[in-house]
């Protein structure tokens, strides 16, 4: 098996995740929607399964909306709270596509961020104040609670109480997918009304994820169909999926303290292990000021494409941080919005650790990139 | 690999002659286009072809180099009056530049394409570059740029064949690219808006005047950037008479200059960057092809003129014009029309 180190693309199935799964692929096949036997068999799982979800997110259960994933859940955000309240969406410019694009079609306001990637309050403050004199009601400010590109993590707190004071009513969403792992959403995400998460992010599988919608905020569906969770989200419930996402996101609330101790040293030996090895590499986003499994860094003279072509053929998976439609590698818009100039995002190159990296991988890492860079630099093997 | 039939071919071959080969697909323009080797679906034809004969299969995305050395030279070409070959640029700067920079730098050999163009040791033992074997699917003028230097770094592994011959090969093996249509057009450039709408997204294009060869005005054009040398339609001229041609364009002055067949015809034609193969310049009779589909001609080389045993339609500047020797078969050099 290759070495992974792409953990914030997707993640592997937690075993525990998969048991828990497989029953309901087997077995207990009902339609929760029903109110025969088996419906209900999977009606129990689906209720477990929410408050479950509930406890490790910080919200009650009647907060929970099953989505399709976290896509999913960043659209029905942006969209869902303007269908309903009108006016219009902000969010920052190093948002998830899935938030960016939605905030975009609803012909919203992107903020500007940092070196780092942070928000830039000050700019959040006067975008809200300029809305506001021109009459134009905020709908929802949607800011994410970690970066997936680069990690850096936002100040959320500081953004909701921008928000309270400069457009109060106004809704936060915080898309927490790439958080999940690293950070106790329960309490980080606690300001925002609206939470995006998304299983195959943290060991569950892929296709299934969670709006938490917070008693008191209204946001109209994506999908209509049979009116499931609570008319937010129409659709024959994932079974499956929603059992999976609930063991794995247990499991996930259960380690994190201990896993992200280990996998933050872990990082910090392979980022140190790079600049020592690798000229003209620097981190792009410092350690204090991102998750734990991020190293994201920025190599001199290198196109990625190549790179990790070279590191693919090494046993090594990685990643350039954005690819579009057709796989190509394409310059990414969280670095560009950091103030990175192109040509040296064409270097970018995302190592992203997880719960079942071993030190062996880190290993394998130090090991294979210095000698592909120099490969590179030479324009021949 | 395009994701057409003929690179589709070439990989199988040269997995089946037991090569350690991998697909790439060339990510060259972002724009709005529906024709050529960069649209999403191309690209996950030439995916599944890589998939079918278990080679890897990558996407490189050298969209600031297209844009730099293909597009941004075409658009301004046009705007000096010019009227290059995009396909040529892109092979010179793209195919047999950067990707084959890239390839060496990852530890391959050679780059293959799907040309029908055939390398091969010519008489004197030499590399030499030579028609593809289907001579109405032949692409070495489109590659002529080779000619110069490169040629061991590079595989045709269809030029050996009839293109009826590799479509058959690609559905003996099942490939589904087998049946796919040839590209034809510019592959930017789409179909619906045209050459007209991309240029003029991007240049303004101005209105001329259309004058006799003795300078009376006689029509107008829309766009004098648009308007090419030996053109005959789109001038606003009236009907009846004997045809009339374009003989000149002055983007600049706005004026384009009509003329009938006799003044559109010339045996000399001002070139610019000669690049010889390694035998060099020829000094005795060759053939001259101007244009990808052109018959190619009797001429000889004069310094930076090609003079024509007959005279013919004069050339636009901007194309390309490919030197062979007197047999038709082996690439001698090309040069651009200044």
């Amino acid at each position: 098996m290759p070495v992974y180190l792409d953990h914030a693309a997707t993640t592997p199935l937690r075993p525990e995740a998969l048991e828990a799964m497989l029953p309901y692929l087997r077995d207990h096949y009902g339609n929760p929607s029903g109110s025969h036997t088996l419906a209900r068999r999977a009606r129990l799982a689906i209720d477990e399964a929410r408050d479950s979800v509930a406890e490790a997110l910080g919200c009650r259960a009647s907060e929970v909306v099953f989505t399709g994933g976290g896509t999913e859940a960043d659209n029905q955000a942006i969209a869902g709270v303007l269908a309903v309240r009108g006016g219009v969406a902000v969010c920052s410019a190093v948002e998830h596509h899935a938030v960016l694009h939605a905030v975009e079609r609803a012909g919203g306001r992107i903020v500007g961020v940092d070196d780092r990637g942070t928000i830039d309050l000050d700019r959040l403050a006067a975008e809200l104040d300029a809305l506001a004199r021109s009459g134009t009601p905020v709908g929802v400010v949607s800011v994410m609670l970690a970066n997936n590109e680069v990690g850096t993590v936002q100040p959320l707190e500081a953004v909701a109480a921008t928000v309270a004071r400069h457009t109060p009513g106004a809704v936060v969403h915080t898309d927490a997918v790439h958080a999940t792992p690293w950070i106790d959403v329960a309490r980080a995400a606690q300001a925002a009304a609206l939470v995006s998460v998304s299983a195959h992010k943290f060991g569950g599988p892929k296709g299934v994820g969670v709006l938490v919608v917070r008693d008191g905020t209204t946001v109209a569906p994506v999908l209509v169909g049979g009116g499931q969770e609570h008319e937010r989200r129409s659709g024959t419930h994932n079974v499956a999926g929603i059992v999976g996402l609930a063991e794995a996101l247990r499991r996930t609330v259960a380690e994190r303290p201990a896993t992200v101790a280990r996998v933050a040293a872990q990082r910090d030996r392979l980022v140190a292990g790079l600049r020592a090895s690798v000229p003209g590499l620097v981190e792009t986003v410092p350690a204090e000021a991102k998750t734990a499994g991020n190293a994201h860094v920025l190599i001199d003279g290198i196109e990625n494409e190549a790179l990790l072509y070279l590191l693919d053929r090494a046993g090594i998976c990685a990643s350039g941080g954005s690819a579009c439609a057709s796989g190509a590698m394409e310059p990414s818009h969280v670095l560009a919005a950091m103030g990175v100039p192109r040509a040296a995002a064409f270097g970018a190159v995302r190592f992203t650790l997880g719960v079942t990296t071993t030190d062996a991988d880190v290993d394998a890492a130090l090991a294979a990139v210095p000698s592909a860079v120099a490969q590179l630099r030479r324009g021949a093997p | 690999m395009s994701g057409g039939v003929d690179s589709s071919v070439a990989a199988a071959r040269l997995v089946e002659a037991g090569h350690e080969v991998v697909g790439v697909t060339m990510k060259l323009w972002g724009g709005e286009s529906d024709t050529g080797c960069c649209s999403v679906s191309d690209v996950d034809d030439a995916r599944r072809v890589a998939q079918q004969l278990g080679i890897d299969h990558l996407v490189f995305n050298f969209g600031d180099d297209f844009a730099r050395d293909v597009v941004g030279p075409y658009v301004a070409a046009h705007a000096a009056g010019s009227t290059p070959n995009p396909c040529i640029e892109c092979n010179r700067h793209l195919k047999f530049d950067r990707l084959t920079r890239r390839a060496r730098a990852l530890g391959f050999d050679a780059v293959a394409t799907g040309h029908h163009a055939r390398i091969a040791p010519r008489p004197d033992g030499a590399p030499g570059l030579a028609r593809g074997a289907d001579r109405a699917k032949d692409q070495s003028y489109v590659v002529h740029v080779l000619v110069e230097d490169g040629l061991d770094r590079i595989l045709f592994p269809v030029g050996d064949s009839t293109k009826v011959g590799v479509r058959a090969e690609a559905a003996r093996l099942g490939l589904r690219t087998a049946a796919k249509p040839d590209s034809q057009d510019v592959c930017f450039i789409s179909s619906t808006g045209g050459r007209r709408t991309f240029l003029g997204d991007r240049i303004p294009l101005r209105a001329g005047t259309v004058v006799d060869t003795a300078g009376r005005p006689v029509g107008t054009v829309p766009a004098v950037e648009l308007v090419t040398i030996g053109q005959r339609k789109g001038l606003g001229l009236p009907g009846g008479g004997a045809p009339r041609y374009v003989v000149d364009v002055d983007v600049a002055g706005g004026v384009v200059t009509v003329g009938d067949a006799a003044d559109l015809l010339t045996d000399r034609v001002r070139v610019a960057g000669w690049a010889w193969s390694s035998a060099g310049a020829p000094t005795g009779p060759v053939l001259v092809q101007v244009s990808a589909h052109a018959a190619p001609r009797a001429a000889r080389i004069d310094g930076d003129d090609v003079v024509f045993e007959v005279p013919a339609r004069r050339v636009a500047p901007g194309q390309a014009v490919v030197v062979y020797d007197p047999t038709d078969t082996w690439v001698l050099g090309g040069a651009t029309v200044a």
